[in-house]
């Protein structure tokens, strides 16, 4: 910043804005989503709260059903929320219209789960690559720019420049998800959405895309929401993890503390539940079976929703909603919250059972 | 459990299944590739056998030679499948119908696919003991009630009635595998069984799977690509690649103490032992095309080992310590490593 003799006001003015910290890139608050209407209304999202902060990733995670997809939808502006609010950098994108809203819709992108079915197989990759510039004109406006700009985007991601003119058929499964997010950072998003980015990939490939990745945020500080069913890729990615079930986040938190030192009993089943390569034999012997399966969203248990399936649960989960329990962080330790929703929260000791 | 010492299958009978230098050539548009590259292993009753691997390695394709479901476009060509000390790949239609449901037995992925639509699931259960037992209707469908309880089917009696789009994925596996063991198989074979459900699902059906196991004294095949249900349900390990066994094993000494470099690469590369914000260590390029399998060692375009011998000679699977074989020129260097 130069160093102005000026007033106080100058200088402090775009400081003294967001005194406190600047808006997180995302916050995503109270919001509710159903479908349908009548008897057959579904509520997919129920009052669900998220936050990714500037070069983040948030980690999305619970099982089919739960209204991760519904919720990426959202933050895509793709859907719009019953109630609630949806603040990007500051702005809600829903009161955006023409010009302002295409200006915003750039600033988020995609990265699809399954590379076979969401690229056009008769576009060449530069084709794919550049599509988005043809609704986006202003940002790469000549063709040589955006040939230079291909060749760019094809290296960031690990691809050969020669591989321009190839098309899909000729990429094997890591290729094509590579020209997916290739394809995503062609607008020089803030944050990309990644909905199960490598579960269609080969194990041996898996690493690689998610390599790039984590080499992505840290060269051009992207953020991530990225959803996942798989709970080490989560933990190996994620900053900030958020855990749901039908529709509701049920616990929230730094990746460590969530993973370490979960709150809501869904959590600890989850992670339990998710095999590991573990060969002693031990983790085999603790694990917490879950009885029956997700209720269905037509017809969410009463208070705590969780509790159909849930060892601990008594009377009192039938009744009442449960409330939020803080595990750790509050505003004066500076500490990121941990806060799950349950009327038994788990022990404070580090997960020994 | 017991520790995993494998002593010499004399003695308790013989291995249940034994599979030696399975071949398997597929016809494609651009001429005939073998995907099945003289692959061969045992398994006795009671024990879990894995085939582990990523997709296009033969894994499936092994399966489904051994219980003779193949596509018409494949075919086997050489090796032998013994089932209880038969060979089934000489058997005629008839002679491997017979085997099918009370000795050799297979679970599919997807369940909705395996189903048939336009039947009530109690009749489609009741079909085995129909066919091998001659029992009545009733009898059958008492049958197949029980069955229905035993696999944790909720309300079996009325549900018998209902079809399988109206089940949930997970009861849809629950009857798949029901259907599977309901003539007591010595042989269950299942084929990715719970890639497509939830991870608390998951873990239900692989728990059914091994206390009907251990209940039945069943010897398993369960094919996978998930290196963690291999390490949790496995007693020994398959590891293929292109077609050809690389790595073979008890899984708790081949996971710790991997001889083939793809082995420990898969190892590598999964994130949950990985430093969280660091690259994690991947295995360059991808799996070749059965086409185009290189010449020598299958795996040395993308191997951190390989040398101008492994162009040259295509290593042969070698006993790398007791019950433990691996298909590399270089193991010893990584056992080192």
């Amino acid at each position: 910043m130069p160093e102005t003799p000026l007033t106080d006001a100058t200088a402090a003015g775009p400081r003294a804005e967001g005194s406190a910290t600047p808006p997180p890139l995302l916050e995503v608050r109270g919001v509710t989503k159903s479908f349908g209407h009548g008897r057959r209304r579904l509520t997919a999202l129920d009052g669900v709260d998220v936050r990714v902060e500037r070069g983040q990733t948030l980690g999305l995670v619970g099982e089919s059903g739960c209204g991760k997809s519904t919720l990426a939808r959202v933050v895509l502006g793709l859907e719009r929320p019953d109630s609630g609010t949806v603040r990007f950098d500051g702005t809600d994108p829903f009161t955006l219209k023409g010009r302002e809203l295409l200006a915003w819709r750039r600033r988020v992108q995609m990265v699809f789960q399954d590379p076979f079915a969401s690229l056009n197989a008769r576009m060449s990759a530069a084709d794919l690559i550049g599509e988005p510039w043809r609704t986006h004109r202003d940002i790469v406006p000549t063709a040589q720019a955006r040939q230079r700009r291909i060749s760019e985007l094809l290296s960031l991601v690990g691809l050969r420049e020669s591989d321009a003119d190839r098309y899909p058929n000729e990429f094997s499964g890591g290729q094509r998800q590579r020209i997916g997010i290739a394809r995503a950072l062609a607008l020089d998003p803030d944050l990309i959405v990644c909905d199960e980015p490598v579960s269609a990939l080969d194990l041996s490939v898996q690493a690689q895309v998610l390599n790039v990745l984590s080499e992505l945020r840290e060269r051009l500080g992207v953020s991530y929401v990225f959803i996942s069913h798989d709970l080490s890729v989560v933990r190996h990615v994620s900053d900030r993890v958020t855990v749901m079930y039908l529709g509701k986040v049920i616990e929230h938190g730094p990746a460590e503390d969530v993973f370490d030192r979960p709150v809501h009993p869904y959590t600890a089943a989850l992670m339990s539940a998710a095999p590991t390569l573990d060969v002693s034999g031990q983790a085999q012997d603790d694990e917490i079976q879950l009885r029956g399966e997700i209720p269905s969203p037509y017809d969410i248990p009463s208070g705590c929703r969780f509790r159909t399936r849930c060892w601990q649960s008594e009377a009192r989960c039938a009744e009442l909603a449960p409330p939020v329990v803080i595990r750790d962080g509050t505003a004066d330790t500076g500490r990121e919250p941990h806060e799950g929703l349950c009327h038994f929260p788990l022990g404070a000791g580090p997960m020994e059972a | 459990m017991t520790p995993s010492t494998l002593p010499a299958p004399a003695g308790t009978g013989g291995p249940a299944l034994e599979v030696e230098g399975l071949c398997v050539d597929l016809r494609t548009p651009s001429g005939t590739v073998r995907a099945v590259n003289g692959v061969g292993f045992q398994v006795r009753k009671g024990r879990t056998l894995a085939l582990l691997g990523e997709s296009g390695c033969g894994k499936s394709m092994t399966a489904l030679s051994i219980v003779g479901l193949l596509e018409p476009t494949a075919e086997v060509t050489g090796g032998s499948v013994k089932v209880s000390g038969t060979d089934v790949l000489r058997l005629g239609q008839a002679g491997r119908r017979k085997l099918a449901g009370p000795v050799l037995s297979i679970v599919f992925q997807d369940a909705l696919t395996a189903l048939n639509p336009v039947q009530p699931v109690g009749r489609q259960l009741a079909e085995p003991f129909r066919i091998h037992r001659g029992m009545s209707r009733r009898d059958a469908r008492e049958k197949a009630v029980e069955l229905m309880t035993r696999v944790g089917i909720p309300e079996p009696r009325l549900r018998a009635r209902a079809y399988p789009h109206q089940f949930s994925g997970g009861m849809r596996q629950r009857l798949l595998i029901a259907m599977a063991v309901a003539l007591d198989p010595d042989v269950l074979i299942a084929d990715e069984p719970t890639t497509a459900l939830d991870v608390t699902v998951q873990a239900q059906i692989m728990r059914l799977l091994r206390d009907l196991q251990t209940e039945r004294d069943m010897a398993l095949v369960l094919i996978t690509h998930d290196l963690a249900v291999v390490a949790q349900r496995a007693d020994d390990v398959v590891v293929m690649y292109a077609g050809n066994v690389v790595e073979t094993g008890p899984v708790a000494e081949v996971f710790s103490r991997p001889r083939h470099p793809y082995t420990k690469g898969l190892l590598d590369s999964v994130p949950e032992h990985a430093v969280r914000g660091r690259p994690l260590p991947a295995v360059p390029g991808s799996p070749p095309e059965l086409s185009a399998v290189p010449s020598g060692c299958v795996f040395r375009a993308r191997c951190p080992l390989a040398q101008e011998r492994c162009a040259q000679e295509r290593p042969r699977l070698v006993s790398v310590g007791a019950s433990r074989s691996a298909a590399c020129h270089f193991s010893e260097e990584l056992d080192r490593a």
